[in-house]
C-alpha cells in the first residue's frame, strides 16, 4: 500500500473546499457586513449598538428565555420519560419509543405547527373540548401564538430529542449500583440523590445544552405558527431578508446573526467539553 | 436544526438487551405507567386533532376526500417536483463529497477524524437563517436566479448527518483489512471503493440518504427566505387557500418521515454487527 504515496491531505481537499465556499465564505461575509455602515461603507459598531438595544435586545431576551424554558422543561420531562421506558420490562415499548422519538425529533417545523393549530388553535380540538366543560382557554389569556403557546409546541420535538440523546447515557447507570444501594437499605430517594443523579448530571446538562441550541436556532415552527408576530431573534433576522428594514439599518440583521453564532458557538463548545468528560466517565 | 443531528446514532445503532429488572417496586410501576400515559396523550392528541380537522367538512360532516385530493391542489406537484430536484442534487453532491472523504480519513488520517467531526458540527453553530443571509450576499447572480443554489447550500446542512452516519458505519467494519486485501489482489482505488467498501457500508449509506432527503423535504427557513416554493413552503402558503389540505399534507409528511426512519431501523437491525459499540 505504500508505493505511490499521495500526500494524505489531498484527499480532504474537495470536502474542505466545499465547506469553505458554502459555509466559510457566507459566514465571513455576514461577519464583515455586520461592521459596515450601509450608507458610507465605512467601519462602524453601530449595527451592534442597535442589535443589542430596544426591540432587538428584547428579541434576544425572548429567544434565550424560550430556549431556556424549552431546554429545561422538556429536558426534565424527557429524562423522566426515558427512565420510565428504561424501567419497563416491555421490549416492544422500548422499540416503539425509540422509533417514535426519532420521528418526532426529526419532524420538520412546518407540519408540526399545523398539528398544533388543529389542537390548540383558537378553534382547536382541545380548546373546544375544555370549552365544553366550561374552561375558556383563550378567554383566560392563553394563545398558541404567544410565548407559552410556542413553548408547548417546541416540547413536541424537544422531549423526543431529549429521550434520544439521554437514553445512551442511562445505560451507564449499572443495575448493580441500584442493587447495592437496595441491599444497604437505601430508599429510592436516597439512591437517586446520592448515586443516580450525580452520575447522570453531566450527561443531562450536556443534553439540555443541545436542546437549548436546537430551540434557539429554530425558525420554521415559530414563523409558520405566528407569521412573525412573536419577536424572536431568528424571526427578526428573517424579516431583514424579507425587506422589512429601516433605511440605514440594513446591516443590523447581520449583527443579529453574529450574535446568534456567538451564543450557539459558546454553547456548542461547552457541549463538546461536557461530552468529552461524560464519555470518559462512561467508559 | 440541532434537533436532527444527534439522534441518528441513538436510533439506529446498538440496541442493548434489556437488563433483567424485576423488583418489588409496586408504587413506581404505577408512576411509570402514569408517565407513559401522559406522554402518550401529549404526542397522540395533536395527531388525532389534526386528523379530525383534516377529514372534517365545512358542513360539519366527515370525509376522507381531502387526502385523495391533495395531488390535484394548486402548486402541489410543482412544489414536490422542485423539492425532489433539490433533494437529488443535494444528495449526489453530499455522497460524492462525504463518502470518499470519510473513507480516506479513516484509512490515511485517522487523527483528522476529530477535526472533521468538529467541522461537520459547524452548520449547527451557524443557524440556517444566518447562513442564508451570507449565501444570498456572496452568491453570483446566475446562481441566485435559480433554486439550485438552495440545493448547494443544503449540502452543507446535510454534511453532519451524512458524515456521522458514514463514520459510524466505517467504524463497524475492518476497513484497512478490506482495502489491503482488495489492493493486493490488484484492484485500483476506484474499484476498491465501489465493489469492496461501499457494499459493506450499505446501511450507513441508506441512513445518510434518508436523512439528507428528509432534511431537504423539511427545510423551510432557507427556502422561504430565498422565496422558492418547496414542499414545506407550499404547505404554509397554501394554508391561506385551504387549511384542511395543509393539515392533511402535514400528517402525510409525518407518516412519510416515520416510514423512512422505520426503513433505516429495519435494515440496521438485520445488519447488527457484533462489534457495534
Amino acid at each position: 500500500m505504500k508505493q505511490r504515496e499521495v500526500p494524505a491531505w489531498v484527499g480532504v481537499v474537495p470536502f474542505a473546499a466545499y465547506t469553505v465556499v458554502f459555509l466559510g465564505v457566507p459566514v465571513v461575509a455576514v461577519v464583515l457586513g455586520s461592521f459596515v455602515d450601509p450608507a458610507t461603507g465605512a467601519f462602524t459598531l453601530d449595527n451592534f449598538g442597535i442589535a443589542t438595544s430596544g426591540v432587538y435586545l428584547r428579541g434576544f431576551g425572548s429567544s434565550i428565555g424560550l430556549s431556556l424554558v424549552t431546554a429545561l422543561v422538556p429536558g426534565v420531562l424527557g429524562l423522566v420519560l426515558a427512565l420510565a421506558v428504561r424501567a419497563s420490562p416491555s421490549l416492544r415499548l422500548k422499540r416503539a419509543v425509540a422509533t417514535a422519538s426519532g420521528v418526532f425529533a426529526n419532524f420538520g417545523g412546518v407540519p408540526l405547527a399545523f398539528l398544533f393549530v388543529a389542537t390548540l388553535g383558537s378553534t382547536g380540538l382541545v380548546v373546544e373540548l375544555v370549552k365544553a366543560v366550561g374552561v375558556d382557554l383563550y378567554g383566560a389569556g392563553f394563545s398558541l401564538y404567544s410565548f407559552w403557546g410556542v413553548a408547548i409546541v417546541y416540547g413536541y420535538f424537544q422531549i423526543p430529542l431529549m429521550v434520544l440523546v439521554i437514553t445512551p447515557a442511562l445505560e451507564g447507570l449499572r443495575p448493580n449500583w441500584r442493587e447495592a444501594a437496595d441491599n444497604l437499605g437505601a430508599t429510592p430517594v436516597q439512591y437517586w440523590r446520592h448515586v443516580g443523579l450525580p452520575v447522570l448530571a453531566p450527561a443531562v446538562l450536556g443534553c439540555m445544552l443541545l436542546l437549548f441550541g436546537s430551540a434557539f436556532s429554530a425558525y420554521a415552527t415559530t414563523s409558520a405558527l405566528t407569521s412573525g408576530s412573536l419577536a424572536l431573534t431568528p424571526i427578526q433576522i428573517g424579516s431583514f431578508l424579507n425587506g422589512n428594514v429601516l433605511s440605514g439599518q440594513e446591516n443590523v440583521g447581520r449583527a443579529l446573526g453574529v450574535g446568534m453564532i456567538v451564543v450557539v458557538g459558546v454553547l456548542m463548545a461547552l457541549y463538546a467539553l461536557l461530552q468529552r468528560r461524560v464519555s470518559r466517565w462512561l467508559q | 436544526m440541532a434537533a436532527v443531528i444527534s439522534d441518528l446514532g441513538a436510533t439506529t445503532t446498538a440496541e442493548p438487551p434489556a437488563p433483567a429488572r424485576s423488583r418489588r417496586r409496586g408504587g413506581s410501576a404505577w408512576a411509570r405507567r402514569l408517565v407513559l400515559v401522559i406522554a402518550g396523550l401529549y404526542f397522540l392528541v395533536p395527531l388525532y386533532a389534526a386528523f379530525r380537522f383534516a377529514i372534517g367538512t365545512s358542513d360539519g360532516g366527515v370525509s376522507g376526500a381531502v387526502f385523495a385530493g391533495i395531488p390535484a391542489q394548486d402548486g402541489f406537484l410543482d412544489a414536490i417536483t422542485l423539492t425532489v430536484r433539490l433533494a437529488v442534487i443535494a444528495l449526489v453532491i453530499t455522497l460524492v463529497l462525504v463518502v470518499p472523504t470519510a473513507v480516506w480519513v479513516h484509512l490515511r488520517m485517522p487523527r483528522l477524524r476529530r477535526v472533521l467531526e468538529g467541522v461537520t458540527l459547524l452548520p449547527i453553530v451557524v443557524p440556517p437563517v444566518v447562513l442564508i443571509i451570507g449565501v444570498l450576499e456572496v452568491a453570483p447572480p446566475e446562481l441566485k436566479g435559480t433554486p439550485d443554489l438552495l440545493a448547494l447550500v443544503y449540502v452543507v446542512l446535510a454534511l453532519p448527518f451524512a458524515y456521522r452516519a458514514l463514520d459510524s458505519g466505517l467504524q463497524a467494519i475492518p476497513l484497512t483489512t478490506l482495502v489491503e486485501a482488495s489492493r493486493s489482489l490488484g484492484a485500483g482505488w476506484g474499484r476498491t471503493l465501489v465493489s469492496v467498501v461501499l457494499p459493506n457500508l450499505r446501511s450507513a449509506l441508506l441512513a445518510a440518504v434518508v436523512l439528507t432527503v428528509a432534511m431537504v423535504f423539511g427545510e423551510y427557513t432557507m427556502a422561504s427566505l430565498d422565496q422558492y416554493q418547496t414542499f414545506p413552503v407550499w404547505i404554509v402558503v397554501f394554508q391561506q387557500a385551504n387549511a384542511r389540505v395543509s393539515v392533511a399534507v402535514s400528517l402525510l409528511a409525518l407518516l412519510g418521515t416515520w416510514a423512512l426512519l422505520w426503513l433505516i431501523s429495519l435494515v440496521d437491525r438485520r445488519r447488527q454487527s457484533p462489534e457495534d459499540t
